[in-house]
């Protein structure tokens, strides 16, 4: 049987997820070991060049691109795997849920004191090559089936290896406490 | 309705035969001893058992209550009293009272109300300053909930931060009436109080009697609240990790009985 091939993307997040994913140490090791590598940030292959079995998503979706990314990942992999508070509830993004979009853009290119002198002509970023911003952040479960959860901000390195190793052995995930934290 | 309850309950039946206030029950199939007029969550901690509870609230050293609490808003303690389902703070112990607690059926009920809780409100733990010493945050990891099974609700929420040493945060409160029912001035005023009604249901602050009160009484308002609900200005992140409250053992261990399945899936540490 050929090796399982992991994916990994993050979405509207900090990377932080994937900073406590190398945070595994030198037990990425056993993990090459275990698996090929499909298209991640860590290897920088940016699109999908054959299916993947199993895929980490760090982060929500607050704009159209990341729809489609995760839209295209649900296509494309086997198993997700939502990675971390915000790929699993919005997480720090999704603090703006109950703000008008509108609100949030002038605080952020108007108002605050850091852009009020230096757009003196008073432009929201309107590119077509930016991608849309979505009326809420999303959490990916509401985008597409989600079918691991894995909480944390960022997850325990631990949690990650626990649970990767066990999907890819297809053993049971062995999560003690101290592993499971939401912060 | 709370104080009250505890100690006007004589609707309990008691033994003929038994010359003492004590009564026998059994919780899980362990045999107890309890006062009459006790709850079954107050006769099941006399005797180191565990009942989870967000709203209740025992009277001791820790929590500076002179009463214990029971405004029964919660159901986290939902248990099964003679086979009806009930919550355990409210329900009066009887004579011979037969009282499951810890099965895979209330725990999962249980994990349940964490979770609708969870979606409810909007609980941002990585930025709450009460995480690792949040009540709800701990039943969720005593409950192992990856992630809640419901769709986030992402309700509005307002924030009061008028007030001199504390500050509200209506995303995280979950209702439980606490604040409500023990902080209070010395006259005996109320300090918080619930407005509205239904899904509309908030807590409103008294905001003459709330702009000097003592420091004791902040720090009692921030301790009793089960949430990161109600915060103390200028505090902030003041324990490190690993020397929170609910970081190696989880909520309810210290209470726990001997039976291993007592304790949730975190006994490792």
């Amino acid at each position: 049987m050929s090796k399982p091939i992991i994916a990994t993307a993050s979405l509207a997040g900090c990377f932080g997820c994937h900073m406590s994913f190398l945070d595994i140490d030198e037990r990425i090791l056993d993990l090459v070991e275990l698996v090929h590598w499909g298209k991640s940030p860590i290897n920088d292959i940016k699109t999908f060049q054959q299916d993947c079995d199993i895929a980490l998503i760090e982060g929500g979706c607050c704009n159209d691109e990341h729809i489609h990314t995760l839209r295209e990942f649900r296509k494309h992999c086997r198993v997700l795997v939502a990675v971390g508070e915000c790929a699993i509830m919005g997480g720090l993004p999704a603090m703006r849920n109950n703000i008008p979009i509108k609100e949030c853009l002038e605080e952020a290119y108007l108002n605050s004191p850091s852009t009020s002198d230096a757009n003196p002509d008073r432009i929201l970023p309107n590119d077509e090559e930016l991608p849309m911003l979505l009326d809420k952040v999303y959490p990916c479960h509401e985008i597409v089936k989600m079918d691991y959860f894995l909480p944390g901000c960022p997850p325990r390195a631990d949690l990650i290896y626990g649970a990767l190793t066990a999907l890819v052995t297809g053993q049971e995930a062995e999560l003690p406490y101290e592993v499971i934290k939401f912060d | 309705m709370s104080e009250d309850m505890n100690g006007g309950m004589d609707n309990t039946l008691t033994d003929p035969l038994s010359s003492t206030n004590l009564m026998s029950l059994t919780i899980d199939g362990q045999e107890i001893q309890a006062e009459k007029g006790q709850t079954i969550v107050q006769a099941a901690q006399k005797n180191g058992i565990y009942i989870p509870t967000l709203c209740a609230l025992h009277a001791d050293k820790e929590s500076g209550l002179k009463h214990d609490l029971a405004p029964g808003t919660c159901r986290i303690c939902t248990v099964k009293a003679n086979g009806r389902t009930t919550a355990a703070c409210t329900t009066p112990i009887s004579q011979g009272l037969v009282v499951e607690n810890d099965t895979p059926e209330l725990n999962d009920l249980r994990k349940t109300i964490v979770e609708l809780l969870f979606v409810e409100g909007n609980h941002f733990c990585p930025s709450c300053e009460k995480s690792g010493s949040c009540d709800l945050q701990a039943l969720a990891y005593r409950y192992q909930m990856l992630t809640p099974r419901f769709h986030y609700a992402f309700t509005p929420r307002k924030v009061n931060a008028d007030m001199p040493k504390l500050l509200w945060d209506g995303n995280r409160c979950i209702l439980c009436r606490r604040c409500v029912l023990a902080i209070r001035t010395e006259e005996g005023e109320p300090l918080f109080v619930f407005a509205n009604r239904g899904d509309k249901s908030t807590i409103t602050v008294d905001t003459e009697l709330i702009q000097d009160i003592s420091e004791e009484l902040a720090q009692q308002a921030m301790d009793i609240c089960p949430v990161g609900a109600i915060i103390r200005k200028g505090k902030g992140f003041d324990t490190p990790f690993g020397q929170r409250k609910y970081d190696h053992s989880p909520i309810g261990s210290d209470t726990a009985c001997s039976s291993g399945e007592n304790k949730a899936g975190g006994e490792k540490s």
